[in-house]
Parts: structure tokens; sequence; C-alpha cells
């Protein structure tokens, strides 16, 4: 079974200027949602409240968030401490906008008052016995880090194309890499999804994703430049894309399907895993078939520079 | 049968023998349990400790499933959580501070398996819990010792300007600073401008004056007073988690609550007691000059009547309990360290602590032990031990400091950055001093004032839909590939269920602790491995469609997919590399499961996929392919 035509001819790359021009538009609007609307962190980046509630009879975890969720605090984290009789709240201040005074501030106790009302009025038996600010889960360090371990990424791919292809490759891949994280990112500011642990995760796993793809498509361009006897860059990269359209589709869709499933059914605990993931899928695929050749293009890739080394080195041609 | 060697069937046998064996642990499901082990001093835990912990809880009506001794602890199991809370508040009422009591989860994982070395992933904190720590620093400790400081430092300032003073000392209501007291006014002005030219920090004004005695008060900044109870948090902060990561617990949660309390939650530890010593202990190494040897006439009659040089201590030797003298002055402790290991001492065969020191604490050691040749030198443990006593039904902690000397000699020959210590009980000790100096000193004491099991942070409902969406996602991939690949789509399926199997096993035998995120990680990376089968099964549909025959196809479709397979997955790989330099644990752990899913996968997709197609299509003539 087929669901694609493998003869496809697309012309892709005549559509170049236009594909370029939204690459670009959309890359500028992301790095002005993140700029101006920002990233909406959680509770792991931001820290927040910590309360301790006790209840005189055992109570169950599933109970406390729901009377939470009713009243606003469907992001607390609840926790079971020593027994069944005792649960740790951890949430965002802003949660509870009341509590928010003019300065800035958080009003702790009226915070505390807020939850210990919704909490009251499921279970007239919980008591609160602490309250406390909490710091963030994750240190300041996560941001240099994170700069790091980017550039270590785009660094060690680029190397590598530069070595196993050629320079050109090794920029185009990096400059849609860019793209796709970037756009994600922007989309998830645009929405003002929660960043937590878990969406960071996800979007550099969405580097891991997009880049695969692009070499697959990168390794279709290579193997026909060597054939191909008349090799017009043009001619040559859109039959790439389209030969491997079948698989970039394929692929997309199986591992789209198992976000999917995470999506609609995996509550909260994966839903911004996934939802993050099918972005970046999304953007991932697109711009394997619309950006990263046309890139490649406008850098000047020619048959040439792809041959094996040995044969356009006139340093060792000339050995016997 | 062409192009598949015997021995690849054998590998892919092998491999698949494997997974399955050390996957498997995971099947069996931990008990709540509550572990005891002996503190120092202590007597070790052994059968009539066991027969006491027993008797206790059947007095008190509290069901357990086993009480056992496990080489150095002692091990009791309960049905839940609720019983083990019950469990360890007898215990420890019964046992007192001689002993370590805490929480655990016991693996049931059969012995056999042990054996082999196979056991199972530790859950997280967000899927499992885990072991809950609210630790109190005292940041009054801190003050006291700055101020201290500040005395000392005045001192010697005007004992170098030649001021003339009667007194210096530490006000005895914290936080009020320093009280000098000098002769004349004229004395005082000097006094009062040289202090506030040197330290910035001090806030200096004049007192009362009586007579010819001129007050001067020199009071820390309340900017530099909440700078520096800041800052001992913020170090508490870092030794902690420094402390954690000798332990090898992977994501960690730990974090400042209020003012002056840490919060510290622990998955998956292997040995809670320990982990509890190790975070909570405060101890550290003080070098100090000796004053005489220990048992000296001099320490004995100190001991007798009481009257102790007022630049001296009196200690008693670590051991043998002999009176020893030590000279007030420090000149080295141990958060001057950089390093510290542990080993055994050539010469004596008693066991040793082998310390490097910073450039400073470097300088100093030298500087005292060239000046000061076969003169004594003495190494003061200090430790502070919390003790609990119930009063009125409610626990009552008060913390203790214990300083004793474990080494005094005379200085063979000068030294400085490196050295060893030696005199220490047991090689046992040993490593836990080198570990607790590596990790760093705390910089205010911490006393541990709750613990307890903590829940899962996601809930049971959330996990059991994340798992549910898992299970979907990942059907829904294997009836894809099987639709759309037919016969070679559901080798694929084989070949991702193997995929499951070893990454499991290979996640199991590293010890990575299995988060939501880490089971998000495993479905993107099954998700993605199929792609290597997508790529071999449209290269085998393109050669057909060419004209190749069946077998043909086959072989030249594996071939040629491998090179892109493989530049794919190595960019992937670097990618997922990058996530595994990240500190931070949730992020470190995900970046650990893509990279060993991505070499799994590389086997799986491969080698294992290659091996059943050879083995189904080999030995027959073929018309045409299922693909």
């Amino acid at each position: 079974m087929e669901i694609f035509n493998h003869d496809s001819n697309i012309n892709f790359l005549g559509m170049r200027k236009y594909s370029i021009a939204i690459a670009i538009f959309l890359m500028v609007a992301s790095i002005g949602m993140i700029a101006f609307k920002g990233l909406n962190y959680g509770l792991d980046f931001t820290g927040g409240v910590s309360m301790l509630v006790n209840y005189d009879k055992p109570v169950e975890i599933g109970d406390v968030r729901g009377a939470l969720a009713k009243g606003g605090f469907a992001d607390a984290v609840v926790q079971s401490l020593g027994g069944t009789r005792e649960v740790s709240i951890r949430f965002q201040a802003k949660d509870d906008p009341a509590a928010m005074q003019a300065n800035g501030t958080v009003n702790l106790d009226r915070v505390s008052a807020d939850v210990m009302k919704e909490l009251q009025a499921a279970r007239a038996d919980a008591k609160l016995k602490s309250r406390d600010f909490v710091s963030a889960e994750v240190g300041a360090e996560l941001k240099t880090d994170g700069t790091w371990a980017a550039l270590f990424v785009i660094l060690g791919i680029m190397a590598y194309l530069w070595i196993r292809f050629e320079r050109r490759f090794a920029i185009a891949a990096v400059a849609t890499e860019i793209h796709d994280v970037l756009v994600t990112l922007g989309i998830i500011a645009l929405v003002q999804r929660e960043f937590d642990m878990t969406v960071l995760a996800s979007v550099l796993a969405v580097i891991g994703y997009s880049i695969n793809d692009k070499v697959v498509v990168f390794d279709r361009i290579r193997e026909l430049f060597r054939l191909a006897r008349k090799a017009e860059p043009e001619e040559i990269l859109n039959r790439s894309i389209n030969n491997t359209l079948s698989r970039t589709i394929i692929t997309s869709l199986f591992t789209g399907i198992t976000m999917a499933a995470m999506w609609f059914i995996g509550g909260p605990a994966v839903h911004g895993f996934a939802i993050t993931m099918l972005i970046g899928i999304l953007v991932g695929t697109l711009s394997s078939i619309f950006v990263a050749s046309p890139i490649l293009l406008w850098l000047g890739v020619s048959k040439k520079d792809l041959m094996p080394v040995t044969r356009d080195n006139p340093e060792l041609a000339r050995r016997p | 049968m062409s192009d598949f060697p015997r021995w690849k069937y054998a590998l892919v046998a092998l491999v698949m023998l494997f997974g399955v064996l050390y996957a498997l642990p995971n099947a069996f499901i931990p008990v709540p349990a509550v572990q005891v082990s002996a503190n120092r001093g202590a007597p070790p835990v052994d059968q009539t400790l066991r027969q006491k912990v027993e008797t206790a809880l059947q007095q008190q009506h509290i069901a357990f499933g086993q009480v056992n001794v496990q080489g150095e602890n002692l091990l009791a199991t309960f049905a839940n959580t609720d019983v083990q809370k019950s469990g360890s508040d007898a215990i420890k009422a019964l046992l007192g501070d001689q002993y370590t009591v805490a929480f655990k989860l016991q693996s049931t994982v059969p012995a056999w398996l042990g054996a082999i070395g196979a056991r199972s992933m530790p859950l997280g904190l967000d899927l499992q819990g885990g072991v809950h720590f609210l630790m109190q620093v005292d940041e009054n400790d801190v003050i006291d010792k700055q101020e201290g400081s500040y005395a000392d430092d005045i001192r010697s300032l005007l004992r170098d300007k030649k001021i003339h003073y009667e007194s210096v000392v530490r006000n005895p209501v914290r936080g009020q600073g320093v009280t000098v007291v000098l002769r004349s006014a004229d004395d005082r002005s000097k006094a009062s401008d040289d202090i506030a030219n040197e330290y910035n920090d001090l806030l200096v004004s004049n007192g009362p004056n009586t007579a010819d005695r001129y007050v001067l008060n020199a009071v820390i900044k309340p900017d530099k007073l909440r700078d520096i109870s800041r800052g001992a948090i913020t170090q508490n902060l870092q030794t902690l988690r420094n402390r954690i990561n000798v332990l090898g617990v992977s994501e960690p949660l730990i974090q400042q609550q209020g003012e002056s309390h840490i919060v510290v939650d622990l998955a998956g530890v292997q040995d809670p007691a320990e982990a509890k010593k190790l975070i909570g202990t405060v101890a550290t190494l003080e070098y100090r000059p000796g004053v005489g040897h220990p048992g000296d006439p001099d320490a004995r009659a100190a001991e007798k009547s009481g009257n102790i040089p007022p630049d001296a201590n009196l200690y008693h030797m670590r051991g043998t309990g002999e009176p020893v003298l030590v000279s007030k002055k420090v000149i080295v402790t141990g958060k001057e360290l950089v390093d510290a290991s542990s080993g055994i001492d050539q010469q004596s065969g008693t066991p040793k602590v082998d310390v490097t020191l910073n450039a400073a604490g470097a300088r100093k050691m030298s500087d005292f032990t060239n000046a000061n040749v076969g003169k004594p030198m003495a190494v003061v443990y200090v430790e502070r031990v919390t003790e609990t006593k119930m009063v009125d039904g409610k626990e009552v902690r008060t913390p203790k400091i214990t300083e004793s000397v474990i080494n005094d000699a005379n200085i063979a020959s000068p030294f400085g950055k490196q050295f060893q210590t030696t005199g220490l009980g047991s090689p046992k000790e040993a490593s836990d001093l080198a570990l607790l100096l590596k990790g760093g000193a705390f910089a205010a004491p911490v006393d541990i004032i709750e613990e307890g099991v903590i829940g899962s942070s996601l809930g049971a409902d959330n996990i059991d839909k994340g798992f549910k969406s898992v299970m979907l996602g990942l059907a829904l991939v294997l009836l894809a590939a099987a639709f759309y690949y037919k016969l070679f789509g559901l080798v694929a399926d084989i070949a991702l269920f193997f995929n499951l199997v070893i990454l499991v096993a290979v996640m199991s035998l590293i010890g990575v602790t299995l988060t939501m995120p880490g089971i998000a990680g495993i479905v993107l990376t099954l998700g993605m491995a199929i792609d290597a089968n997508v790529l071999i099964c449209e290269r085998v549909r393109e050669e057909l469609r060419n004209g190749s025959t069946p077998h043909a196809s086959i072989r030249a479709g594996y071939e040629k997919a491998w090179s892109t397979i493989l530049d794919a997955n190595v960019t992937h790989l670097i990618a997922a590399l990058a996530l595994t330099t990240m500190g931070t644990g949730a992020i470190k752990g995900f970046g650990v499961t893509l990279m060993i899913g991505i070499l799994t996968s590389l086997f799986t997709s491969v080698t294992l996929t290659h091996a059943f197609t050879a083995a189904i299509h080999g030995h027959r003539k073929l018309k045409t392919l299922s693909v």
C-alpha cells in the first residue's frame, strides 16, 4: 500500500522565494513573541508557595487536587506526606491574583487563606500546618548550562556534517535548526502554554528530531549528485525532496501518532511534552521540505563539491 | 541464505536474551520498609536488636511483613505507607539517637536476578515519591562566628596600631556586634577611625562613657548581616547538592523554603540511612597548635583542677580518652580544603584521610609548620549532633557540639598543600569523613527537623492516564507500520518491541531514574526508531520498482539505507549528548534516555530486522516481497 505517488515531482525549489520569505517572517515574529510576550514559566522555574495541610481523617490526594482545581489552582502540585493525613501543596502565587500586592510581592497570608477556603469547602477537617515561600527547583545554572548545550549541539552537528558532507550542508542544517527551535518557542509563547522542565526537554528533543529529518534529505542530495551525469543543482534538489517525501511524511506521521495519543488522553503529566513535540514535528517537517534545500541552493551547492575527495585532489591524482 | 552470517544471528539472539533478563526486575514492585543502621559508637545491628524491634512492633499492634538483618542494617517491611510511618515512629522511640532510622522502598526482585546484577529502575519523585527531609538552617551560628571573628580582628588591629584598650568583647546580645572599651577619648576616636576604615561592613558608634571607660560599639551593618545569612543558605544548598551527587541520586529536589529552611526530596535511594547521615551531618576538621602532648602532667592537672590556660581548650583523645590541651588558635579548618580522599596509611596500617588545601590554607599551613618544626600540632574532629528528647509528648531538639582530638603529634618537617591525617577509628569512618570534607562544609549548621515519605507529585490518576496514552500511542504505531509495510512492518514491530525491552534493560543496568518526562522520552525514541525501518522499507520498494529481484532489493535496501541511517542517528546522538551535559537532573535523565534509545534502535532497527528478514526470506525463491 502506498499513500504517496512515488513519481511525484513537485517543484518545491520553484517556490523558494515564498517559502524563505515565510520562514524569515515566522522567525522574526517568534523572536518578537519571545521578547515581548515572554514564556509563561512554570513552578519549577519560578518557585512559589508551599503549604502543609493536615486532615483529621485520611484524605485522597485526588480529592485535594479536585478541590484546588475548582478554586483556580489547577496547576498545584499535591503530594502526600508521611501517610494519608498530611498533604504538601505547591503552586505559583500568580494562580491567586487577589493576593498579588501593588508592589509586586505576594501576600502569603492571603494566599494561604484563599487556598484553605477551597480545601475546607470540600473537607471541613482540613487544617493549615505551615506555609512558606519556596525557591525555584532549578538554579540559575540552568541558563548557562542551556547556552552551553545549545552551542555544543550547533558546533557538534556542524562539525559532523562538514566532515561527512560539505560546508554548505552544515550551514544550511544549522540555520534551519535555529529556525525550527525559534518558531516552536514562538508558538509556545504565543499561546502562553506553561513552560516547565518537561516542555524544555521537549524543545531540546525537537532539535534532535528535526536534524534527523534534514540529514535524510541531504543524504539523498549527496547520492543523486554523485550518480547524476549532468547535475543541475535545482533539479537534483527537487528530485531529492520528492524521492524522500514519502519517508519524510510517514515518519512524521508515525512519531506524530504517539505524541497525539499522549496529547489527547495523556493528562497534564505529558500534555506539555506532547504538544511541544507535535509543534516541533510539524515545523521540522515543513522546514525539511521547504527551507533547508533552498538555503543549500543559495549557498551554491554543486556536484564537484560532493565527489569523493581523492578524485578532485590534484595532489593525489598526480600519483601513479 | 546468502548475506547474513551465523554469528550475527547468535548476536541478535544473545542481545534479545540480555534485554529480557535485565528488563525483568522492573516487573517486581518494591514494598515500603524502614531501615535501621547503627551510629558511631552504638552496638552493631544484630539478632538481639531484631528481637527487640519485633517485640516492640508486636506490642504496639503494628502489622509488619518481615524484620531482617541485612549486612550492617536492619530492615522491617510494611504493607503500606501509613503502617510504615507508625512503624518508624515506634522503632525511633525504641532505639533513640544511637541508631539512624530511615524510610526505604525495599526491592522484591528475586535473588537470582540480583545475583547477575539485574535490578529495577528507581522511579522518580513524580511517579513514586521518595524520602522527604525538611532542614532548618541555624543562621545564628553564622552571626555568632562572624561577630567572634570581628572581635579577634579588631583586637589585632588595635594592637597593630598601638592603641591601648581595656577590652574587646562580643556583645552578649546576638547581632549587637563588638564592644570595645578604651582608656581615653583620644584613643577612642583613633580606634573608631581605624576600625571604620579597615572594615567597611561595620557601623561604629560611641557608647556611654563612665570615668575612664570610653565605650565604642562596632555593629555589623544590617545589609551585610542579611547578606551573610543569605550567603550561608546558598552555600548550604550547594553543599547539599554536592553531597547528594556523591550518593548518586538522580533528580533530587533541593530547594529553599522560607527564610531559613531547606527541602530535600530524594527518590530511589538505595541506602536512606546513609543518605540521612550524609546530608545531615555537620562534621569538620580543625588543625590547631598543640600545647604539650596528650596525657602530659599539665593537661592532667588542668583536667583535675579545671584551671585551663586562657588561650587553650581541654579536649580528650579519641580512643584513649587522655586529656590534651590544644591552643584556641586555628591554623586551618575543613572549609579551606579542596579535596579529600581516604585510604590506609602504609607505615602504620591505620585508616587515613588525604587532604589537599586551597591556596590560602596551604600558605597558612606552610607558614605555621615552617616556624614550628618539632612542636606539636593537633587535629580536632568537630561534630554537631542533635539530641532528640520527648518532653511532654513533643520532640525537643538540642544541638550539641562534640570536639575530640584524633591526632596530636610533633611536626617532623614542614608541609603545605597536601598531607595526611591519621587517627580515625575505622576505614568506614575515614571514608565518611573524606566524603563530608569533599562535599564542602556547611556554612551554617543544619538540623533535620522533619522527615517522612512523600507521595508522587503527579498523582495516581495522572500517572495512569500517562501510561495509558503511551500504550495507545505505541499500539497505534505498531498497527500503522504493519498496515503500511505489511510483513516488513510486522518485522519492524518486533524490532520496536525488543527496542523497548533492551532500552529498559540498559537503563535499569545503568540505574537511570525513571520519570514521566523519561517515559515520554522513551516513547519519542521508539516513535523515531521506526524511522530507520521506514527508510529501509522505502528503499526496498524503490529497488523493486527499479526492477531488482526480491533478494537483491533486500540487500540493496539495507545497504543504501545504512549510510542515511548512520548520518541521521549520529547527528541525533550529538543533540542528545548535549542534553546529558546539562546539570539539571530531569533534562539530564531525558538526554540519557534519548542517547541509549538511539544506540539500541540502531541495533534493533537494522541488525535485528535484518536477521528476521533474512530468516524469513532466506531459503525461499521469491517472486514478490510483502512490503
